[in-house]
């Protein structure tokens, strides 16, 4: 490989991390509050065992985290024995928890024992709307085919979510809406929605006072909350790995959601729940990071600009030449403009996903596969259309008897290119990078879907905790961003762009 | 100086040209006329190697004009266009010099080039900082002209070089490219569907209509012995229209 390539994309490994000495351990959580808390307590545990730990907070959903886990970029993160049998493992017909144990084995992968409590789904309704409707089981919801469902993504496709439900309880409902887990609950109690999916633990059932449907048919398996970990770490860091443990059995379902709520609904810090869990449980003192508002602004910046950056310099490198190629050689224009046009049409988190997996061959160079080097890589393909597009249309545009002109003065093509051609197309090629950049400030905010960090991740956790200033802390700057770089660019217009093509005629 | 070959160009199955014999005499004027899509045009191409004939050859003392010979070959040869094809990102002096920059031609010599083909096209000097779009029509004419004539080339190749111009200005920009034509001396080739203007320059005019030549003369020639039918009704139409077809120089 090329060794420019390579060290561009050495230096996509993230802003944020600290040079020198790498934290030996990782931990991860999922983006959700409970998993976040639970991320906290077994990274202070293994602190005050001496390990030096990074939390990656909120990193993304199950594929994404236990794909970490399984490539080494984190050593563990909380999950759910339901979870490991129903969507990691699916179709396995895994009986019981050796066999998880097992099964996890062949991937080098550990698990610890129950935590103590479990996560369930269940269905909740507001309970006016199900008295109302004498709505106490999920067999109940037969009864009312015109119920409005609102359930969370994951919910909808997973194995054991609606689908199966739906058979199993033979529900005739059709109008049934994907939308995020924190915005379902809203949109229960306003009453545009009446079922939804719940977790067990969520504190809002009871802040909402939510009925919940009893399971009479026990679709839904246990979700048991368990620590998944690399198996290595016993060996490798065993003071470590034995302190987590200790986490066992120590969490009731009642004591959960009550840490649950103090993070979520009393807006008290994870590091602080869970600091203030352990001195209480195991009578011991840790250390959490406290973050601030204005140097966590700061590294958000740092961390969104290296986004942008490092996806808009090699995406400007590579759309130019294509752009180029695309009209000296009429016959590959049309697959070069589909190629990339197709690319745009890929969902952002599958992309996102897909390039997890894609980059697993860069990992010997010392490259992340969840975090900013996926997200840059995204951003790169999404930002080609624009500039390839414009370079296109400015280079077509050029007039006849002007781009005759050159030829006939016998200036070879690379000179006319670089003379005539592209001078001429400029504005219109700047106009096209200046709309790439602009899309590429906001389709880095969901780099944080994969743990890049960047402006998204306030939104991200904004979202979780249903804090709209936290959201604002990273709509706004992110709107700023997209600003500035507009300013950014006209101002290079206005210094590259000659003046010839600027003046109008004056008759 | 300039031999065509049976030279033939198909647009499609259009035939733009077809074979075509023709010689081009050094330091002679040669207009090519014709009503429009009669072939005029892509002969002059054919010579620039703008485009490559389907068959037949063309050469430039000998010379054949291929892809490997035309870079270099076109920097004998200047060529003019209607509207002069200006790049309108560089100024009137960026214009004329952009091919002796390329070429790396000495700052000194390019700056003595310039004045005599400023003066010799009677261009102002304080017009040369200016952008095309700030410039008159005649004006773009003469620093196309100036951009043709700067590496000094044997044949000039001129495409409607005044058709684009008001009439005032036209009759005033035939008469001074008549002037540097006969200062200069060199081999010219004109395109033109005014007959009244090629009678004005030609030493030589080359009637053409639907991809063939129709005559090869003087005007006298022409006017007096057409070659046929169509010769007789081209002639009486543009005189219909008004123009003077006495040749004003020799």
């Amino acid at each position: 490989m090329n060794p420019a390539i390579v060290s561009w994309l050495v230096a996509c490994v993230p802003f944020g991390a600290e040079a020198g000495e790498a934290p030996r351990v990782r931990f991860g959580s999922k983006t959700f509050t409970e998993s976040v808390v639970l991320g906290e307590l077994i990274t202070q545990l293994a602190r005050h065992a001496g390990g030096a730990v990074r939390h990656r907070a909120e990193l993304g959903g199950t594929q994404v985290l236990f794909n970490a886990l399984k490539n080494g970029d984190i050593d563990a993160y909380p999950e759910y024995t339901g979870t490991i049998n129903q969507e990691i493992f699916a179709g396995k017909n895994l009986a019981g928890t050796e066999d998880i144990r097992r099964e996890l084995g062949t991937y080098g992968i550990g698990m610890s024992d129950p935590l103590g409590f479990s996560n369930n789904y269940v269905l909740g309704m507001r309970k006016d709307r199900a008295a109302e409707l004498g709505v106490t089981t999920i067999s109940d919801l037969r009864d009312h085919p015109d119920l409005v469902l609102g359930f969370s993504n994951e919910f909808l496709n997973r194995g054991d979510g609606w689908p199966s439900l739906k058979r199993t309880y033979g529900l005739p409902q059709e109008d049934v809406r994907g939308m995020q887990h924190d915005i379902a609950y809203r949109g229960v109690d306003s009453g545009a929605i009446d079922v939804i999916d719940l977790y067990s633990t969520d504190p809002e059932i009871a802040y909402y006072d939510l009925a919940t449907l009893d399971d009479d048919r026990k679709h839904f398996p246990d979700y048991a909350a368990v620590i998944l970990y690399r198996a290595e770490l016993e060996s490798r860091t065993p003071e470590v790995i034995k302190k987590v443990k200790q986490l066992a059995g120590a969490l009731s379902e009642e004591r959960m959601i009550e840490l649950n709520k103090r993070a979520k609904i009393d807006r008290v810090p994870a590091g602080q729940v869970a600091s203030d869990f352990l001195a209480e449980r195991f009578d011991i003192q840790t250390e959490f990071t406290r973050t601030h508002w204005l140097p966590s602004l700061w590294r958000r910046t740092r961390e969104h600009l290296g986004l942008v950056i490092k996806s808009m310099v090699p995406a400007i490198l590579v759309a130019v030449p294509l752009g180029i190629l695309a009209v000296k050689m009429p016959r590959a224009a049309q697959g070069i403009l589909a190629a990339v046009g197709v690319i745009q049409t890929i969902p952002a988190l599958a992309l996102l996903v897909l390039l997890m997996t894609a980059l697993q061959p860069l990992r010997r160079f010392g490259i992340e596969t969840v975090g900013a080097p996926p997200a840059i890589v995204a951003l790169f393909m999404y930002s080609l259309l624009p500039i390839v597009r414009n370079t296109y249309t400015g280079l077509q545009g050029i007039p006849g008897p002007v781009a005759e002109s050159a030829a006939a003065l016998g200036l070879p093509f690379a000179a006319r290119l670089r003379l005539i051609e592209l001078p001429l197309a400029l504005p219109t090629i700047l106009a096209g990078i200046k709309t790439a950049v602009v899309i590429n400030v906001g389709f880095a905010t969901l780099g944080a879907l994969i743990g890049a960090g960047g402006y998204g991740q306030p939104i991200l956790t904004g979202i979780r905790l249903d804090d709209t200033g936290l959201i604002l802390q990273g709509a706004i700057p992110a709107a700023l961003l997209a600003l500035a770089m507009q300013a950014l660019f006209e101002l290079i217009e206005r210094v590259l762009v000659p003046k010839g093509l600027r003046l109008r005629p004056e008759r | 100086m300039l031999e065509l070959d049976r030279v033939s160009k198909k647009y499609g199955r259009t035939d733009a040209l077809n074979p075509t014999t023709l010689t081009i005499d050094r330091g002679k004027t040669t207009v090519l006329i014709g009503p429009s899509g009669c072939g005029k045009s892509t002969l002059l191409r054919l010579i620039v190697g703008l485009i490559r004939p389907d068959v037949g050859s063309v050469r430039l003392d000998g010379t054949e004009v291929s892809p490997d010979s035309a870079l270099q070959l076109r920097r004998r040869m200047g060529y003019v266009i209607q509207d002069g094809g200006l790049f309108p990102h560089l100024t009137a002096r960026g214009n004329a010099l952009l091919m002796a920059k390329y070429l790396k031609v000495g700052a000194a010599q390019r700056a003595s080039r310039l004045d005599e083909l400023a003066e010799l096209t009677r261009f102002p000097n304080d017009a040369l900082e200016r952008y095309p779009v700030q410039l008159s029509g005649g004006q773009r004419q003469r620093v196309s002209l100036m951009r043709a004539l700067m590496l000094d080339p044997e044949v000039l190749l001129l495409d409607e070089p005044l058709g684009a111009l008001d009439p005032m200005i036209r009759a005033d920009m035939q008469s001074e490219l008549s002037e540097i034509f006969s200062k200069l001396g060199k081999t010219v080739v004109m395109v033109t569907h005014d007959l009244a203007e090629a009678a004005f320059f030609a030493d030589t005019i080359v009637l053409m209509r639907g991809g063939s030549v129709v005559q090869e003369g003087t005007i006298a020639d022409l006017t007096d012995s057409p070659a046929n039918e169509f010769v007789t009704r081209f002639i009486s139409a543009q005189r219909a229209a008004g123009h003077d077809l006495k040749p004003t120089h020799t």
